[in-house]
């Protein structure tokens, strides 16, 4: 047990010393790494890891070599990885049959496998390091800190890589001064609205009353997001540390994580640190004998997006529906159970032991006037490199989407991103150089939301895009208010109209208003910003709109009844293959031979066709196409 | 309505006995009785409302709230399709519907030997492998529709 | 209490600290459209965003009934913003809500309609899914319609904060949000005591008291001898009806309405009642001399039955087994009276004027016919269809002399009838009776201070010649609990208890005109805090109006036991004026 701050200094100058050894080949010994994040455990990380170590005992190479587990290394699309130290050489979608041939090779062989390095798709090279990838370069890792590092199921590595450092330089300092630590930090909530943390500390702590409690929502939710998941599943004990740092400023002694039963892996590895942390004595009673207590608790959602927000969360906590309560009264002033309740997100909670631990100066160094530090995105869509980025605030879009992320794939045009899932906005190209932070973001008619940065090309229809979303937020309406339970479903039948080409130039207007009374009329968060994918496509392209309602046309070829598939029939070789692939029989071959080709072209019935693109996919020579 | 064995009645009472000391209990003692069973019909919300005082009508609102509990029993295997952005953008609409024409169910419907329930998710998080498909927990990656029909025998076969 | 400074319209005004910006500006002479508050906070969910405004400091649009003033706040009503998305709520909720207007219930007092016309919604929604609906239309008492429900949870809080109960809950999410019992269960599958509670709070159609009238025309058009009886608590709201001012008192103008109606006879229940306390009375008596399952408890409430049999279907014995009023004089109307008058039972159509849905179940229990399967009483109408029946029949009710009920065989009441119609009434009656049936003498008080008033549970100690008898009063559920958790525990003091279904006894009961403030302009602002104690104050008037204020001082009634039924609680009187419960399985 650790009862002071000696000892635990102690303890992490041993463990401290120890991750150094794995890292830098003490002792000639090599460590293979495995990421253990959900994507790639989905490819067989876990079974991969087993065989290494089931290959390394067969070639007796135990004494020499470790097998070890880490959380996500962020770059999911290449995943599995795998990595050897001290070379730190990156191996990228790593298979079970790669196994062996990376163990003889550079296990034993100290030789490269070139074929599993990272391939710039801009250059060609290979890179070795994952410092060396473009994809890391522009990174800094503060609420990921640690992920893709440590093994998140061994707290020793947690500690010898900075962890309980914050905490203990916290229980050193006034409640009030790790308040305003917080605060000069400028560190503002991650969840979506951005508002500063050290505030929503400081009303709490201002509350009178014995029972406070610090809530850390893990509800993350937002279609395309999934940051949290990943610090929780890449380092639990820092977002523990920062539950009991914000436990201690307000002055609680219970906190409560609020994780989505979809993690199970995020919900396991917290368990595994929770009883960790307790059984050294870093949680419970009398925290390095500083006389302050602090338990922490796990609550499973239940498959409700609307449970981040935070009232719905804590209605849910208290075993109701989880449908959001008017504000004021606010969390910090009566929450989880009438009390005192602060409420941060994970990704929050994961940036309060780095400020502690390094000074409000080394967090607000990053970042812009008002948005200060880093912010993580979770890049998809239509780009190269899907994945999890830590970027400073203020870093443009164009250096998310081009520099780390890659740019778009397939030489397609680069039409907008969604920042902020379904209550953020699009942003066009006109924007790429825009500084990245809150305030900004909202200026230009989106927001930051918890980080989703949805990138889509030429080849997506805005409209449908807009439905899309609408679609979610139908579905995760909790049903209290009016604007957001029937005003959504309104929008949604609106914009269906529209995609089918029913729709009508009153449309517009319709959608207008909807969009004025569920933005400035809803109870909630989620309601309020429902209408922003709707209201920043028709911003930025009411040309689409038009084009679907004037003209029956999808300019992208997107909505089916909008578009239909033909044949080139100068490009057809009348090989057949899209007639055997036609669920419809749609397709017969017509009299006509191109010049050059030897067979009859084929041709598409448009009364026939089902619009499935099977013709499309199937054709070899890019004769098949949608207008 | 169909009356419930003792061993049921007693393992409910049990559920509901291992939060006796939370303030508010509802949402645990509801997500461990859907482990067990795999769904939560009326009878067993009213023992649960005998032992924890939380009128019936409440604890079905809640049980109809979250898309996690269910009323009637899930299949053996439960086959979650992400509709989340990423996967939904990567074809995962295709992907569901193969799942629902192979199983000949809609999605929420169960296969009449219970052997499989079709559910769309919303973002699994795990968009870096899009599209992905999560059965009983076990998620896989970057499905294609040619896929489905083999996945779902695997588990027939099992 | 401090106050603060606010701007409404530009205006300045000074209010209280703490109140809503709804209820500060109804205090300054607003009225801000709103539907689904109600109550000072009773429901607050602040779900319809009908009563949106622009206040300063606030994001957006707030909805005034949930969001507090503060000092130095601007409230804006008529800016642009704020009207055209109140407007929207409303054509939204609209646009999912059955169109059908004319033929609703509450068609003239439906809150939706006003806040309607108010904000000047009228888009009508042609082509939009709307929520699946459910009617259920299987109890004789409520029918819930989701078409019409605008998902407020004025219910669910009502059923919880009088009963304790919740049998109304939030079903399903999002769109397909509705709100009913369990499952989306009948009333009758359910546990509801069917008190009509969540009738009295409901802004629109979506719950309604299932209508008899046209019972009254089919016994008209088949020659039916009918017999009108009008429950105590009746005319201390049916003015309400037709705009009169709260607690007055309007039994003559009824007499005179219900004598322009057709009916045969029309009498006051409250004879029913003397002799309710007769029998319930002697009853107690009975068991306090005989070792007799005690506390005895009173058993005219159909709501409170309802709540015993479902909850405490094992102790059933507590309850006495007299019928409730109506139920008696139904009795003695298809038997006394008809013999006396050379009537055959099977032609009279007896029909009840009840404060009271629940009234409309008890009157088909199978426990309440006799050997022939003939129902005591044949029709229940709430005091709120008494209105429709009056304003159907083009009778202007204001305009109407007063007249006297029937006087013959079953017109004579006293003052202990009367009180019936109040919480603590029954008790009150039942003493003055049994005292006289223990001692020999009239009690020197006839009023009984300590069961008056609206306290949820009421008790007293009453000297009976040396003797203490511990009473207590309870109304509402949530009270009754309180009671029947002793009871069960055998840890009740009490020899006899009164339990009244409604918060407020009959006068608040579920069958009552509503008391809606924004329907009652000329009424005080804090009208739904006093309307109880208003309509109460004018039956105890009434009750010292008479001259006789004690049961067994009724001559009618010293005549029905000479001439008919014997002793009381002989057994003629069992035959016709007792009945029995059968604990109920809450979900079937």
């Amino acid at each position: 047990m650790i009862k002071t701050p000696e000892q635990l200094n102690e303890k992490i100058a041993a463990c401290s010393a120890c991750l150094d050894g794995k890292f830098k080949g003490e002792e000639g010994k090599r460590a293979v790494v495995l990421c253990g994040g959900t994507g790639c455990l989905s490819s067989n990380s876990a079974e991969i890891r087993e065989k290494f170590q089931k290959v390394i005992d067969e070639k007796g190479l135990h004494d020499k070599v470790s097998v070890n587990q880490v959380g996500c290394f962020g770059f999911c699309s290449q995943g599995p990885f795998c990595k050897i130290f001290p070379e730190d050489t990156l191996y990228r979608m790593v298979k079970l049959e790669d196994v062996e041939e990376i163990v003889e090779k550079d296990l034993i062989g100290g030789e490269i496998v070139e074929r599993l390095l990272y391939v710039d798709p801009a250059t060609g090279e290979k890179v070795q390091r994952q410092d060396d990838i473009n994809f890391y370069k522009k990174q800094h890792r503060i609420a990921l800190h640690g992920c893709g590092t440590i093994d998140p199921e061994n707290i020793d590595e947690a500690l010898g890589f900075g962890g309980y450092q914050g905490l203990m330089r916290a229980l050193t300092m006034t409640r009030q001064e790790v308040i305003d630590e917080v605060l000069k930090a400028g560190l503002r909530g991650r969840g979506g609205g951005g508002f500063p943390t050290g505030r929503k500390w400081q009303f709490a702590y201002n509350e009178a009353g014995d029972e406070k409690y610090v809530v850390c929502n893990g509800d993350e939710g937002d279609p395309g997001a999934f940051m949290d998941r990943s610090i929780l599943e890449g380092n639990p004990l820092a977002v523990i540390e920062g539950m009991v740092i914000a436990g201690y400023a307000i002055g609680a002694k219970n906190g409560y994580f609020y994780v989505r039963a979809e993690y199970p892996v995020a919900v396991r590895r917290l368990r595994i640190a929770i009883k960790e942390a307790k059984e050294i004595g870093l949680l419970g009673e009398n925290i390095l004998g500083s006389g302050f207590s602090f338990n922490v608790h796990i609550r499973l959602g239940a498959g409700a997006f609307v449970c981040g927000e935070e009232t719905a969360l804590l209605n849910s906590i208290e075993g109701k529906r989880g449908m959001p309560r008017p504000r004021p009264p606010f969390p910090a002033v009566k929450g989880l159970w009438q009390c005192p309740t602060i409420v941060n997100n994970v990704e929050t909670l994961a940036c309060v032991p780095y400020i502690l631990r390094e000074g409000w100066e080394a967090f607000a160094k990053y970042g812009t006037e008002k948005s200060k530090g880093t912010k993580v995105f979770a890049l998809g869509g239509k780009i190269n490199n899907v994945g999890l980025v830590e970027v400073p605030m203020g870093t443009t879009l164009r250096e998310l989407i081009y520099d780390i992320g890659g740019g778009i794939p397939g030489g397609k045009e680069f039409k907008a991103i969604q920042t902020g899932g379904p209550s953020g906005g699009c942003l066009t190209k006109e924007y790429l150089d825009e500084p990245i932070d809150f305030d900004n973001l909202v200026a230009k008619g989106s927001m930051m939301g918890s980080g989703g940065a949805i990138v889509m090309d030429e080849d997506n229809c805005m409209v449908d895009v807009a439905k899309f979303y609408m679609e979610f937020i139908c579905d995760e309406s909790c049903g209290k208010c009016t604007p957001c339970r029937i005003g959504t479903k309104r929008m949604l039948e609106i914009l269906t109209k529209i995609t089918e080409g029913k729709g009508e130039p009153e449309d517009i207007t319709a959608l207008e208003e909807l969009v004025h009374v569920t933005q400035n009329g809803s109870l909630c968060a989620l309601g309020q910003t429902a209408a922003n994918p709707v209201k920043s496509t028709m911003t930025h392209f009411m040309d689409e709109y038009l084009a679907h309602i004037n003209d029956k046309k999808c300019p992208a070829h997107v909505c089916k009844n909008l578009m239909q598939y033909k044949i080139v029939k100068d490009s057809c070789f009348g090989c057949g293959m899209c007639a055997k692939q036609c669920p419809a029989s749609a397709i017969s071959r017509t009299d006509y031979v191109a010049p050059g080709k030897k067979l009859a072209a084929m041709e598409i019935d448009p009364q026939k066709c089902v619009k499935c693109g099977a013709c499309m996919s199937t054709c070899k020579f890019k004769a098949i196409i949608k207008e | 309505m169909a009356r419930l064995s003792e061993n049921a009645v007693a393992k409910i009472s049990e559920i509901c006995g291992r939060y006796a000391d939370e303030p508010t209990p509802l949402m645990m003692i509801l997500s461990d009785i859907q482990n067990e069973y795999g769904y939560i019909p009326l009878e067993v919300q009213e023992i649960v409302s005998e032992k924890t005082g939380i009128s019936v009508a409440e604890i079905y609102g809640v049980v109809t709230f979250y898309s996690y509990f269910s009323l009637k029993p899930k299949g053996k295997y439960v086959i979650g399709c992400c509709l989340g952005t990423a996967c939904y953008v990567k074809g995962g609409g295709q992907v569901f519907d193969k799942f629902s024409e192979v199983l000949g169910i809609k999605g929420g419907e169960t296969t009449a030997d219970g052997l499989f329930t079709l559910d769309a998710l919303r973002c699994l998080g795990a968009c870096g492998i899009a599209p992905a498909v999560s059965i009983n927990g076990k998620v896989y990656p970057k499905v294609k529709v040619s896929d489905v029909p083999d996945i779902v025998a695997s588990y027939k076969n099992a | 209490m401090s106050l603060v400074n606010i701007k409404i319209e530009g205006h300045p005004y000074q209010v209280e600290a703490g109140l809503t910006i709804l209820e500060a500006a109804k205090r300054c002479g607003y009225d801000i459209p709103s539907l689904c508050a109600f109550n000072h906070g009773e429901c607050n969910q602040g779900s319809c965003r009908v009563c949106l405004v622009e206040a300063t400091g606030a994001r957006g649009l707030v909805a005034s009934c949930v969001y507090p003033v503060s000092e130095g706040m601007e409230i804006t009503i008529s800016s642009p913003k704020a009207v055209q998305a109140r407007r929207t709520s409303v054509e939204l909720l609209l646009s999912n809500h059955s169109a059908w207007c004319q033929e609703c219930g509450k068609n003239g007092s439906c809150e939706l309609l006003r806040v309607a016309q108010m904000t000047g919604a009228r888009v009508i929604n042609k082509e939009g899914a709307r929520t699946p609906v459910t009617v259920d239309e299987l109890s004789p008492s409520i029918i819930r319609d989701t078409s019409k429900c605008i998902l407020c949870g004025r219910c669910i809080a009502r059923c919880q904060n009088a009963h304790g109960l919740s049998v109304l809950g939030y079903e399903n999410r999002g769109f397909n949000t509705i709100v009913g019992p369990a499952e989306n269960r009948s009333f009758m599958d359910s546990p509801c005591i069917l008190c009509g509670q969540c009738v009295s709070v409901c802004p629109t159609g979506a719950l309604l008291e299932k209508s008899e009238i046209w019972k009254i025309d089919e016994a008209k058009k088949a020659g039916k001898y009918i017999v009108v009886q009008t429950a105590p608590a009746v005319r201390a709201a049916l003015g309400e009806e037709f705009g009169m001012k709260i607690g007055t008192p309007v039994t003559g103008k009824m007499v005179a309405a219900l004598k322009r109606l057709g009916f045969d006879k029309v009498y006051d229940t409250n004879f029913g009642a003397d002799l309710t306390i007769m029998e319930e009375a002697n009853e107690l008596v009975g068991r306090i001399k005989n070792g007799g399952v005690l506390p005895m408890i009173t058993s005219c409430s159909p709501g409170w039955v309802n709540y015993a049999e479902y909850y405490y279907g094992d102790q059933l014995d507590h309850l006495s087994s007299c019928k409730s009023p109506h139920e008696m004089f139904g009795a003695i109307v298809k038997s006394y009276f008809a013999e006396k008058n050379g009537l055959n039972p099977k032609n009279i159509f007896v029909v009840s004027i009840m404060p009271c849905t629940a009234k409309k179940f008890e009157k088909e229990r199978d426990q309440l016919k006799n050997a022939d399967g003939l129902p005591d009483v044949d029709c229940v109408l709430t005091t709120r269809e008494l209105g429709d029946l009056i304003r159907r029949s083009g009778i202007n009710f204001t305009k109407l002399p007063d007249e006297e009920f029937d006087q013959d065989l079953l017109g004579e009441y006293t003052g202990a009838g009367v009180i019936f119609g109040v919480t603590g009434g029954v008790m009150e009656a039942a003493l003055r009776t049994a005292y006289h049936i223990l001692t020999g003498k009239e009690h020197e008080l006839v009023k009984f201070e300590q069961v008056r008033g609206l306290e949820g549970i009421k008790e007293a100690a009453i000297d009976i010649d040396g003797t203490t008898v511990n009473v207590a009063v309870a109304h509402g559920m949530k009270n009754a609990k309180v009671l029947m958790d002793e009871v069960r525990a055998g840890t009740s003091k009490y020899t006899f208890i009164e339990i009244m279904g409604c918060p407020g006894g009959c006068v608040a009961g579920g069958g009552q005109p509503y008391v809606k403030p924004c329907f009652l302009p000329n009424e005080d602002i804090d009208i739904l805090d006093t309307y109880k104690a208003k309509r109460s104050a004018a039956l105890y008037t009434e009750d010292e109006r008479q001259t006789v204020r004690q049961s067994h001082n009724n001559t009618q009634i010293q005549q029905l036991y000479a001439d008919y039924l014997g002793e009381p609680c002989g057994h003629r009187a069992h035959e016709l004026l007792h009945t029995s419960y059968a604990a109920r399985k809450r979900f079937n």
